[in-house]
């Protein structure tokens, strides 16, 4: 069974590398469970959304 | 529009690309260079831009690929030492967010943004975002830009920096639980709810 910090490593790395059939498998077992995994990785998951969108974001004044 | 407006526009744009530039190379003097040729670059090819939005989304594209430029050339001599004490900072509070079982401590446990979506819309959001991009250690904002700015895959960003892979995911983990904190507290007013 993951950890909370561990699982958090793979979901930073999930974004990085694709995750090989066994640490997909634990992180979802662990994420079913863990209400606060979850939005950590909502929490990671938007901030490349929202990096993408930096550098195109408009400063409001046209 | 004419010459002189597009040149009007172009140096309205300056600040935002110095910054840009600037939290990227942590280098003032690479900064300013970067974003003259840009500047000088779109100056040149002016009549191709039918509105502000084209013209902004090609200077930061410009000003991206002169980041990458530079930061491939500069690749290996990159200072690493001094900032080495603040990761280890950063390490430190991301530790405390856990109990000894290295479980979420309840205080610290994250709970979900409601609609982050809408932030993106709100220019006082960017304001913390930057705010919440400067506080990084230099190397963990570099190496975050690399690849959520500029679009570099880890292992190219591990070649320029002279980085293992491991050592390259343990700073983009780093940064992410970084932002995600500040964020947390500078914007989405997070406390922590229970299980």
């Amino acid at each position: 069974m993951l950890t909370c910090k561990h699982t958090t490593r793979l979901l930073s790395e999930a974004l990085d590398r694709p995750l090989g059939r066994r640490e997909r498998l634990a992180l979802r077992l662990h994420l079913v469970f863990c209400r606060g995994c979850r939005a950590f990785r909502q929490h990671i998951d938007f901030l490349r959304r929202a990096s993408r969108a930096f550098t195109r974001h408009d400063d409001g004044a046209s | 529009m004419t010459v002189t407006s597009h040149a009007e526009l172009i140096s309205g744009f300056r600040p935002q690309l110095l910054k840009f530039a600037r939290l990227q190379l942590q280098d003032d003097a690479a900064a300013e260079d970067a974003v003259q040729e840009a500047i000088e670059a779109a100056l040149k090819g002016i009549e191709r831009f039918a509105g502000r939005s084209a013209l902004k989304t090609w200077l930061f594209t410009i000003v991206r690929h002169k980041v990458i430029d530079f930061l491939r050339e500069r690749g290996r001599t990159v200072q690493v030492s001094s900032l080495e004490r603040d990761e280890a900072d950063m390490d430190e509070a991301f530790d405390a967010l856990f109990r000894e079982s290295e479980h979420w401590s309840p205080m610290s446990r994250p709970r979900p943004w409601g609609n982050p979506e809408e932030a993106l819309e709100q220019q006082q959001f960017w304001q913390v975002f930057e705010i919440c991009l400067e506080v990084l250690p230099a190397r963990t904002a570099r190496v975050f830009m690399m690849r959520e700015f500029l679009g570099l895959e880890t292992d190219e960003i591990c070649t320029t920096l002279a980085l293992s892979v491991g050592n390259c995911n343990v700073i983009l983990h780093r940064a992410r639980a970084g932002l995600r904190q500040c964020l947390s507290e500078g914007w989405f007013g997070g406390k922590a709810v229970s299980c």
